[in-house]
């Protein structure tokens, strides 16, 4: 396989965009750092970093509250990053954008704001056997609480959601589906469309856990006709603790308040409160307005870039990778689906994934090591865990090189 | 060049070959039947858990010990060579062999009795995996003090 040529083969602007990212510049234990953990949490570019630490220093204020000049500067920047991440998704409208702290509390949103007041028992809350811990635990804690049923869609060997079992399990009293775009753990693509139009014929409202979709791929949530759909900012090269949970305005509207508190009312009396419109009634307190503002930062800069151009560079990159470390005595990949984004799993004879991922620290990769949050697949595959090398639009096919030369060295400790 | 002689000797000094060798044929590896004190570990970052099972008679010494689980090799390393250091010991000197051992991978300057311990000296350099190091340490306190309960690096 040939290194991919990134100067030739994309846009310029991917074959520069290294240069952005001022964390990347540095050696990591006498090493250049080789990062290939963006899918734990990806690097900022300066842009980003700078439209924050620009908004901290000149335009800090409370959002929605003041008449001065600076909250009027807050609230529009952070307005404007809802209007930025609308359109990033192509959702309808910005009253269907929720911001919120991340993936996991726009999950928790739905579970509690959606489902606890309507589900009971005999009703079924549907997801897969590649799910993240985010995608698992707050559906159990809601079925704690309503006596509904949690139940666990199977995959198969290469990590994919077994179709025809999944389509199957909605004859049941499926109430909700909660699936996710991108296996965080094996980088299965799942066929959403798909899914979603058989789960819209038996009337299942459809929640995609999109952590891992946004940063890699087009992510147009008209298109893919999804109910829910939720991300956030840090695996797409923003700050951390800011997200968004996209939800259809009508079901938006049905769903009470998930908090209360500051912003989310209209008026406030001893007698009772009248709730603010959306998306306002979901979002309590004084948000995290550096970070959503950063968040909008963070799709500037991925729109000029272009997702397409980002999709091609980060396949033919992980076709290198995948190559590469096949040539390698001993490799076994784990996770070899026929649609796979920029993550790849694997393990090395018998090698413990966490000595692995000391051995290429030392060498200045960085690498996750473990179950990735999603112990349920790693037992699935009878796994302790796994090393898992992920890429971002930043990974060049030197990064694939430094880190089969690193695992070549740890082959060579472990003899 | 300079980087790589000594990060090559860091992690030899890491994976010595004892550690290699207790991790690939781990000592006393199994399940005890009718234990009379038993604990388990398990780190939650890694996944490692181990599960230690003792005999412990009147005497107060500990007459049969192994383990069981999987992780890491500095954690089963470690593991194998703690059941191979305790056995025999009574209760109060393997619980000093306990504090030597967490003391010197956690703060550096206890010394150690047991001169082949000092194969999991390496660990000190690396600050994340000082918790693989301890977990059966801490397992075997867990059990020595009757705590049927989980030990956890956490």
């Amino acid at each position: 396989m040939n290194r991919p040529q990134q100067s030739s083969d994309f846009g310029t602007a991917i074959a520069n965009c290294r240069n952005d990212f001022p964390a990347l510049k540095q050696s990591v234990n006498g090493h250049p750092l080789t990062y290939l953990d963006s899918a734990a949490s990806a690097q900022q570019p300066t842009v980003v970093i700078d439209t924050v630490a620009r908004y901290q220093r000149e335009d800090h204020a409370n959002v929605h509250r003041g008449v001065h000049t600076l909250s009027g500067r807050a609230t529009d920047a952070y307005e404007g990053a809802r209007d930025k991440l609308c359109k990033f998704v192509n959702a309808t409208s910005r009253t269907e954008i929720v911001l919120t702290s991340g993936t996991t509390e726009a999950i928790n949103l739905v579970a509690q704001s959606f489902c606890r007041p309507r589900f009971g028992p005999g009703d079924q809350i549907l997801i897969t056997h590649l799910e993240h811990h985010s995608n698992i635990v707050p559906w159990q804690i809601v079925c704690e609480q309503t006596g509904a049923e949690l139940v666990v869609a199977p995959i198969d060997d290469a990590g994919q959601i077994e179709l025809e079992a999944l389509f199957e399990m909605m004859q049941g009293k499926v109430r909700l589906l909660a699936i996710g775009h991108v296996s965080n753990a094996l980088g299965t693509i799942n066929p959403l469309r798909q899914i979603i139009e058989q789960a819209h014929q038996h009337d299942i409202p459809v929640l995609v856990d999109g952590a891992q979709g946004v940063p890699h791929l087009r992510v147009d949530v008209q298109e893919l006709g999804c109910d829910f759909y939720a991300f956030s900012a840090h695996k797409m090269f923003g700050p951390t603790g800011s997200g968004v949970l996209f939800g259809r305005e009508a079901l938006l509207e049905e769903m009470p308040p998930y908090q209360g508190g500051g912003d989310m009312i209209l008026e406030v009396s001893f007698d009772g409160t009248i709730f603010n419109e959306l998306p306002h009634k979901f979002e309590a307190g004084t948000p995290n307005i550096s970070g959503v503002i950063g968040h909008g930062a963070a799709v500037d800069y991925l729109q000029a870039i272009g997702m397409q151009d980002i999709h091609d560079h980060e396949t033919a990159l992980h076709d290198y990778m995948v190559s590469e470390l096949g040539k390698i005595d001993g490799i076994r990949l784990i996770g070899t689906a026929e649609n796979q984004a920029s993550v790849q799993s694997f393990m090395l004879n018998d090698i413990h994934p966490h000595d692995l991922g000391t051995i290429l620290d030392q060498q200045g990769v960085a690498i996750r090591t473990g179950h990735h949050c999603a112990m349920p697949v790693m037992e699935r595959l009878g796994l302790p865990g796994t090393a898992r090398a992920s890429l971002a639009l930043y990974n060049n096919s030197a990064d694939i090189d430094r880190l089969t030369e690193a695992l070549e060295k740890a082959r060579r400790i472990f003899g | 060049m300079t980087h790589d002689v000594t990060q090559d000797a860091e992690l030899q000094d890491l994976y010595r070959e004892l550690i290699l060798d207790h991790a690939r044929s781990p000592r006393n590896f199994g399940r005890l039947n009718n234990p009379t004190h038993a604990a388990e570990g398990i780190n939650p970052l890694c996944g490692d858990k181990l599960k230690l099972y003792l005999k412990i008679d009147a005497d107060e010494r500990v007459h049969e010990i192994c383990f069981e689980g999987s992780g890491c090799a500095i954690s089963v390393a470690s593991a194998s060579l703690l059941t191979e250091t305790v056995a025999s010991l009574t209760v109060t000197e393997a619980e000093a062999v306990i504090e030597s051992v967490t003391t010197r991978l956690t703060h550096g300057s206890a010394v150690i009795k047991n001169e082949k311990l000092y194969a999991l000296d390496g660990v000190r350099k690396y600050p994340m995996r000082v918790k693989c190091a301890t977990l059966a340490w801490h397992a075997l306190h867990a059990a020595l003090s009757s705590q049927n309960t989980t030990a956890t690096t956490e």
